[in-house]
């Protein structure tokens, strides 16, 4: 259903012949991108995930983007993006990493045992040569069968080559032919769908493809890989010889990343830098103009005049555009004007620390860590990210390996992450009442993060994947590599969430209208009797659902002495994300899923929240 | 032996991977069985960082020990 459609909509010419840009993640493919396509390039989003592909042209070619892959299969959503386009190309450029021939070449292969014409691009010939790599080009170019260029893709060297060869893209040496029977069963196949490229990923067993064809998948994908792998490792005995270990200052850098008792020091700078920036910089200097001088100021009073030309603002239609919960008013203000400059500087930061290879380890280094919480090190990413913006960091959870993984990382973040919103509120709260309050807010937040992910990771069935991840050589990120990065992500979380906080905000009206937050309001007053808190605070914990900072900021007017604050806090922090981060939770899990974490949530909180009120 | 019990330094080569989809996987990054790696590092508790030339693998520890090797080569 989301199969091969993508270079339909994309409005091309027929007949006109389309370049693919294919490569292993992180070896400077859209550098050649750029390179061919210049100023004009559109991005659109593949359907059914949030990935952007971006397409542009080269003389009279179409040219592509595809997202970096380590092969061409279905094992996550990149990969079938990149499947899909690279089944739709009529010449690939195979943009490879010199000095990472084993991982590379694997992938480089693999589209030539698809059929397609190939131009190979190796690529940081410069690092090749400075790690004491010598590489035979001609000699690799005949065992593939395909031309080889070597490029510094960086500095530009090589790009004008590469660019003038895709007129001699060839059909390389099929890997295949070194097992007889697997080849004439391949060549058979072939023959009948008319297709190489789906062809082999039939054989590879891809469920997508070969229902496609309305075929069944076949089982001979660990057999290819392992003669793919074998013809790799022979080419690359022949044609990599290496003159000197060098054990650079990287290398060096990389292993004081990954021994904790340097890599968590380490760690600690890193996450104090993106306070500073985040949490400081952008929090307070940049929302401070956006939110109030651009949105509140300026914005709100201009669409309110605008509207109250055409609508009565007293009606019930006026008040769910320009309300206390306005779809145009706060739904605009806090998803523009306070979630986007935070999130946008987390993914800053965030794609930094990915194109460096610090990410990779960081990943490594807290694998320890959250395995006990049934996770792996690759959800430190969804993990950092909900600091900034827990309804972005839900949708981030499609990056984990198993649905079990997934339900704990979404509980997680919903529980026990306060976002970059609340944070600030939190803090401002916390700070005057000094350090006791502080540590007994950190400590109980921190024990039932690990509590809740220890428990879920014992009672959920079935096993959560372990780490299997590369690490990439630290590399000194591109500023332009990571504004595009920032940019499609910031683009990504105003496209998927944005929706998601109009629905919030519109629920948020009709349940003020129909009475049903009064009603939930006076559902809430037992409560507050048993966190040993005023009736006041059951508002603030209502409106912490339609913001989390209003919830804390509602705090503020009322007289509460520092136990009470403390725990108002603790309880509010737990209690829910706001109602955005509940509706994705819907969309990313189920009804059902969405309805036991929310519950979950509040049981836990009122819970917690009691009894700290009833130790201190 | 399973890859868990190797020491930092240790040379080795695999001999089996019993997971699949790891299996699989491992093969991109040009782990086979046969090859010949290097523990690079070994996070205490945590993970084992593979190394095949220049590409540096990290395995989870639990995936770690159902990864059978042998010592030396």
């Amino acid at each position: 259903m989301d199969c091969c459609t993508i270079t339909q909509q994309m409005d091309i010419p027929t007949g006109t012949e389309k370049i693919v840009l294919a490569g292993n993640p992180n070896v400077g493919k859209s550098i050649f991108f750029n390179y061919l396509t210049g100023l004009y390039v559109s991005v659109s989003n593949y359907p059914g995930t949030t990935l952007e592909i971006s397409s542009g042209s080269y003389r009279d070619y179409a040219v592509f983007d595809t997202p970096g892959v380590y092969g061409v299969s279905s094992f996550n959503d990149e990969e079938k993006v990149a499947r899909d386009v690279i089944i739709s190309a009529d010449i690939v450029i195979n943009i490879v990493d010199a000095v990472h021939l084993e991982r590379d070449l694997f992938l480089t292969q693999q589209i030539i045992d698809m059929g397609k014409p190939v131009v190979v691009a190796l690529n940081m010939m410069d690092e090749a040569v400075e790690n004491g790599l010598d590489i035979d080009v001609k000699l690799l170019s005949e065992f593939l069968g395909v031309p080889v260029i070597e490029t510094v893709a960086t500095s530009g060297k090589g790009l004008d080559t590469v660019s003038e060869s895709i007129s001699l893209a060839r059909r390389g040496n099929n890997s295949l032919q070194e097992n007889q029977e697997i080849y004439s069963e391949f060549n058979h196949l072939t023959d009948e769908i008319k297709d190489r490229a789906e062809g082999l990923l039939i054989m590879e067993g891809d469920s997508f493809v070969a229902e496609k064809n309305g075929r069944e998948p076949l089982n001979y994908r660990e057999e290819i890989y392992r003669i793919r792998r074998r013809r790799i490792n022979k080419i690359i005995d022949r044609v990599v010889s290496i003159s000197q270990e060098n054990v650079n200052i990287k290398t060096r850098l990389g292993n004081l990343m990954l021994n904790p008792l340097t890599g968590i020091p380490l760690l600690v700078v890193a996450l104090y830098l993106l306070y500073q920036f985040v949490g400081v910089f952008i929090a307070q200097t940049i929302v401070g103009f956006t939110e109030e001088t651009i949105f509140i100021n300026i914005y709100e009073p201009f669409i309110r005049n605008i509207v109250n030309r055409f609508i009565e603002p007293g009606s019930l239609f006026g008040r769910l555009l320009i309300g206390e919960y306005g779809l145009l008013t706060m739904t605009v203000t806090y998803a523009l004007g306070l979630l986007l400059p935070l999130v946008t500087g987390f993914y800053f930061f965030l794609s930094i620390m990915e194109d460096s290879g610090y990410m990779p380890r960081i990943a490594a280094l807290t694998d320890r860590v959250l395995t006990f919480l049934g996770l792996n090190g690759r959800a430190i990413i969804p993990m950092l990210l909900g600091f900034g913006c827990v309804t972005m960091a839900t949708i981030t959870t499609r990056l984990l390996g198993s649905n079990r993984e997934r339900i704990i990382a979404i509980f997680l973040l919903g529980l026990a992450i306060p976002c970059s919103a609340q944070l600030g509120v939190i803090a401002g709260l916390i700070a005057p009442l000094g350090y006791k309050y502080f540590i007994i807010y950190i400590i109980t937040i921190l024990a039932v993060y690990i509590i809740a992910g220890t428990g879920l990771n014992a009672v959920l069935p079935g096993q959560s994947t372990d780490l299997l991840i590369d690490l990439p050589p630290l590399r000194v990120p591109r500023l332009k590599n990571v504004f595009i990065k920032t940019y499609l992500k910031a683009k990504s979380f105003i496209i998927e969430a944005g929706p998601i906080f109009a629905i919030g905000s519109l629920l948020l009206t009709v349940l003020k209208e129909t009475g049903l937050l009064r009603l939930l309001q006076n559902w809430l007053l037992p409560i507050t009797n048993w966190l040993q808190l005023p009736q006041d605070v059951s508002t603030a914990f209502i409106m912490g659902i339609v913001r989390r900072d209003f919830g804390a900021a509602g705090l503020n007017s009322m007289s509460l002495t520092p136990e009470q604050t403390t725990v108002a806090l603790i309880t509010l922090t737990l209690f829910v994300p706001c109602i955005a981060a509940m509706m994705i939770m819907v969309k990313e899990r189920n009804w059902r899923d969405a309805v036991y974490i929310w519950f979950g949530s509040w049981i836990t909180a009122f819970t917690v929240g009691g009894i700290v009120a009833h130790i201190i | 032996m399973t890859l868990a019990e190797v020491k930092k330094g240790d040379r080795f080569e695999i001999s089996r991977i019993n997971d699949d989809y790891v299996r699989v996987q491992a093969l991109r990054f040009g782990i086979s069985d046969g090859a010949s790696l290097t523990c690079q590092n070994k996070i205490p508790g945590g993970p084992v960082i593979v190394k095949n030339r220049l590409q540096e693998i990290a395995i989870g520890r639990r995936l770690a020990r159902n990864i059978q090797i042998n010592l030396g080569s």
